[in-house]
């Protein structure tokens, strides 16, 4: 059993444990610091807490990675939200001239949240997730990680397990993080497909021409389409769930629909698929005599296409969740995703702080012991005994996946700077 | 220069009027006033000064000559530089003198041009040509220069009416006075920037395409074309991804490969192939890519010119002149209301019902039945209650008896939502008292999404529910034809005042309908509820669907000092202006 019964309640005892052995902090301000290329970068970044008793405190910064851990060990906030970099030291905000005080800079971000699909998704709704709907965001972030790499060329995406319904994604690049609140905010909107609220029937509105960011998002929900929404979702197997699709189409289209429906009948793999094929069929031909011929692809999109709050990604002061930050009603620790194995990834999976609390007891195997023998010499006893700690969790790979992260930034960094001293010595 | 150097001439400019001393003394700024014609001060004038008319009239001839004489100075060699072109960024403030008359009608022309612009905005699809024949006809009644002139030396010859060169002086001038006057609150500075952004492209858009090169090059806006084959290669995407450009189109026109950031707008609504951080224009949609660096400009010149304003405001000639221009522009804004606590909370189901503009009711209806409201909603309803004259205790008792109904219990509520509300009301962070939204902000900011349910129905409800909507309200099938026919051409507000008549039983409403508080307020006076607001002197007629021709103005919400009457007169003055016709 991977989740070792989490309590809410035993936080206060777990939160010193994970503070004090596990959490990365030494890769946390590797990350936060971009290689010390900006002065006071890391000491005028925003963080807020929220500790026990949902004492919520904004404007906490730190002079040093240090610093950065006393106060978190001493405080054991409940969650960790990261914000901007300022012009000040922000815990110095108040002594500041008003106005003078701004945002400058902060990483890109994204907040996929499933209570967001509630309306297309029928087997959980609100804070609930389960493998079925979890489809959703492995479409949401091979969508959306595409554009930002290929449209955007961003290069530095960290996608994020939220530790309950969702996922965030953190655009590390320097452009992503000079971005204007209008740039972030036409980013998003750029990446909005499903647009209205409960007043708006059709969420998704085609119309020549269709953008090649359109048609690369569709190649991915096609993907996972059948075995998803067909499957998975049973979108056409009750009649109600019928009918939220036939309120997608024109008047015109549905006197078809409504008789394979009663050809057809419901709840047979074969139904299903069988249905799925007429409605190609059926409509191709519709679609070429009419047009507006989208529908297809509209309904397609609205089922599996990611809703995303612009609101969260348009705000450079906007606070975010940070990673390795724990939730606290389901104990789960946020950690970095591996996009190589997407597929693969398992909320349910992902360990929660009592079960690496609880791993931390378990003894020391052999290879580990080869380990130590190395770094005896290396590091100081205290850093080494840290090292080894985390190393001993499932919290392991997550952190190297932050590593290789961090690492490929660097490498950038590196990059750059060649790039801009050759050009230095070529222009004298 | 900088503004500075522009305040500092104007003070310098007035001072030497002529040889008369009177000119800049405290005691003789009523002097001025009068020299200066039509517009009433704001501090009552000193009527034992009528006695020297006599002595005025003799120190404004020699005024007026003299201004004319250094206009003839101001001749042509510098300033055609600066107006070389009929189009310009305003990267330059003027540097030249001007009177206070010149001063006055400058800016209260360009502020006419920019509500035009508004209200067209409003209506009409900013490119069609409905708004573009409507732009023109109010250019050349303003006196503003529109269409490109053959710009040669004949053009500075006088002429019947003003010249060319006088147009674009006036263009130039006009807008620096502006912006002295909406730099000051984030709301003023907004409103501003669109207005002018609508105008540069209206003008943008009516040059010829050899003369945007030339602009483009004025203004060393250096953008690269992409070479050939690499044309070749991306043929396809460009093809999809821009409405207007089929394969002869890349062949044969150039395309500029701009980093993202500087084409937002066309990134914002995918017209255009994005790869790599950069996106592939044609020539023609050059004009989206010289509007974002026109708005990147003109947004840091006005933060900068919002630091310089103290000492403009220190100037008692034009601070009230300023003040009235940005009123002018917002006219009511409902923060501060005479209704305050005369609304008590049982009253507000059957207000909502009677009173309510639809996108209000429809929010109340959502947080009767759900016992909830998300952000947007909250925020939206919210102001709007404070605008009506709710009290932070009378809000606060509201929201929390509502929200306790759901699955929010009172401990949560007042841990979690109650600081939002002290928020609205100014008692809390930056202590900025937020003003309800207009019709404006509601259309077009923070459209609703899945769950949400703030916004306009009229802008972003599907046109079937609307219509089951309207029907449960028991609005007649022709009247919703009506509505649904104005949203069609998306007269939201229009489509708005017509529910409001429909639902009150009149003809004409007798108003322009441009914020939800005006609807309440409105329909309160039709109905002579408690919301009504400032008692107004109104003939009480038999008939009460009939409504005066011109309703006379509300309180306008501004400094202090102003006396009330002279308030009045004056707004009655600039409002009567901006009367939409």
């Amino acid at each position: 059993m991977t989740t070792a019964d989490y309590d809410q309640a035993s936080l206060p005892d777990l939160l010193p444990l994970y503070y004090r052995r596990l959490f990365p902090f030494s890769q946390y301000h590797r990350w936060l610091n971009y290689g010390g290329v900006t002065k006071n970068y890391f000491q005028n970044r925003e963080f807020s807490f929220t500790l026990k008793d949902d004492i919520y405190v904004r404007y906490q910064s730190f002079s040093t990675q240090n610093e950065l851990e006393k106060e978190m060990q001493k405080m054991n906030p409940y969650k960790i939200d990261i914000g901007a970099v300022y012009s000040h030291r922000p815990n110095q905000h108040n002594t500041v001239k008003s106005g003078s005080f701004q945002a400058l800079e902060k990483e890109l971000v994204f907040d996929i949240d499933m209570t967001d699909y509630d309306d297309v998704r029928s087997c959980c709704s609100g804070a609930d997730i389960c493998p079925k709907c979890w489809t959703l965001m492995t479409i949401a972030i091979r969508i959306l990680d595409r554009a930002l790499r290929d449209d955007f060329g961003f290069r530095h995406c960290l996608w994020v397990y939220s530790g309950r319904r969702g996922v965030h994604c953190w655009v590390c690049d320097e452009a992503a993080r000079k971005l204007s609140v209008a740039a972030r905010s036409a980013v998003a909107e750029y990446l909005s497909l499903v647009k209205g609220g409960d007043e708006t029937v059709r969420k998704v509105v085609l119309s020549d021409p269709i953008h090649p960011f359109i048609t690369e998002s569709l190649t991915v929900v096609e993907n996972y389409f059948s075995q998803y929404a067909l499957l998975g979702q049973d979108i056409l197997g009750s009649k109600e769930a019928v009918d939220k699709v036939l309120a997608l189409l024109p008047e015109d289209i549905l006197f078809l629909c409504a008789t394979f429906h009663m050809i057809f009948g419901v709840h047979s793999v074969a139904s299903l698929l069988a249905k799925h094929a007429l409605m190609k069929t059926a409509f191709f031909n519709q679609m070429t005599a009419k047009k507006g011929h989208y529908f297809e692809m509209e309904i397609m999109l609205q089922y599996c296409y990611p809703r995303l709050d612009v609101n969260v990604s348009k705000g450079v002061n906007h606070l975010l969740k940070s990673p390795f930050s724990v939730h606290p009603k389901t104990g789960r620790i946020s950690v970095p995703i591996d996009l190589r194995e997407l597929d693969r990834f398992d909320p349910f999976e992902v360990p929660t702080i009592s079960l690496i609390c609880e791993e931390l007891d378990q003894p020391k195997t052999e290879e580990e012991q080869d380990d130590n023998m190395e770094n005896e010499n290396k590091k100081e006893a205290g850093e080494r005994r840290k090292m080894r700690d985390y190393k001993r969790t499932s919290l392991a790979k997550y952190v190297k996946l932050f590593d290789n992260f961090l690492e490929e930034m660097a490498h950038s960094r590196k990059g750059e700077v060649l790039k801009n001293s050759g050009e230095c010595n070529l222009n004298p | 220069m900088d503004y500075l150097g522009l305040i500092i001439n104007i003070f310098v400019s007035v001072a030497k009027t002529g040889n008369d001393r009177h000119a800049f003394t405290s005691s003789s700024r009523a002097e001025i006033r009068t020299l200066c014609g039509n517009w009433r001060e704001s501090r009552q004038i000193d009527r034992s000064k009528a006695s020297s008319l006599g002595k005025l009239s003799e120190a404004r001839y020699r005024t007026m000559q003299f201004y004319s004489r250094r206009k003839k100075l101001i001749g042509n060699s510098q300033t055609e530089q600066l107006y070389g072109h009929c189009l310009q960024f305003y990267g330059q403030p003027p540097i030249e003198n001007i009177s206070l008359s010149e001063f006055e009608t400058f800016a209260v022309d360009r502020l006419k041009l920019l509500k035009t612009v508004e209200n067209l905005g409003v209506s009409y699809v900013k490119t069609s040509e409905l708004y573009t024949k409507k732009l023109d006809a109010e250019f050349s009644n303003l006196n503003f220069p529109y269409k490109i002139e053959a710009s040669t030396k004949d053009d500075w010859k006088p002429q019947t009416g003003p010249s060319e060169y006088e147009k674009r002086r006036k263009d130039h001038i006009s807008h620096f006075i502006l912006r002295l006057a909406y730099c000051q609150t984030e709301d003023l500075r907004r409103w501003f920037i669109q207005q002018e952004i609508d105008l540069f492209r209206y003008r943008f858009n009516d040059l010829p395409s050899k003369n945007i090169g030339q602009f483009l090059q004025y203004n060393n806006l250096h953008y690269h074309t992409i070479s050939i084959d690499e044309k070749k290669k991306l043929m396809d995407k460009l093809v999809t991804s821009s409405f207007a450009v089929s394969g002869s189109t890349v062949d044969g026109k150039d395309f500029y490969k701009v980093p993202f950031q500087d084409a937002l707008d066309l990134v914002r609504t995918r017209k255009v192939y994005l790869n790599g951080g950069y996106v592939y224009i044609p020539h023609q949609d050059i004009v989206t890519i010289v509007l974002n660096d026109f708005r990147t400009r003109l947004s840091k010149a006005l933060a900068l010119t919002a630091r310089s304003l103290p000492a403009v405001q220190s100037d008692e000639r034009l601070q009230p002149l300023l003040n009235h221009l940005s009123h002018a522009y917002v006219g009511q804004d409902y923060s501060i209301q005479k209704s305050i606590g005369k609304i008590s909370l049982e009253q507000i189901d059957p207000l909502s019902a009677k009173s309510y503009p639809l996108c209000m009711r429809q929010l109340h209806r959502g947080l009767r039945d759900s016992h909830h409201l998300r952000h947007g909603g909250r925020m939206q309803y919210g102001l709007f209650l404070k605008g009506i004259g709710l009290t932070l205790d009378q809000a606060l008792q509201f929201w929390r008896s509502e929200f306790v109904k759901g699955k929010v219990d009172a401990d949560k509520f007042d841990k979690a939502y109650a600081y939002s509300i002290r928020h609205m009301f100014g008692k809390e962070g930056k202590r900025t008292d937020y003003t309800p939204y207009s019709c404006m902000k509601v259309i077009l900011s923070n459209p609703p999404s899945q769950g949400d349910q703030h916004g306009c129905p009229f802008r972003h409800s599907d046109p079937e529910l609307l219509k089951q909507k309207l029907q449960s309200y028991k609005v007649s099938p022709s009247g919703i034809s009506q509505i649904l026919e104005l949203v069609k051409g998306m007269h939201y507000q229009l489509a708005c005042q017509k529910y409001f008549e429909l639902t009150h039983s009149i003809e004409d409403s007798g108003f322009s309908l441009n914020h939800p508080n005006q609807y309440f307020m409105e329909s309160q006076k039709l109905l002579g509820g408690p919301g009504a607001g400032v008692k107004v002197e109104v003939k009480r007629e038999d008939n009460p669907a009939t409504k005066p021709p011109n309703p006379s103005p509300h309180q306008t919400p501004g400094p202090g000092n102003l006396p009330q009457e002279v308030a009045a007169e004056i707004t009655e003055d600039l409002d009567s202006f901006f009367q939409d016709a």
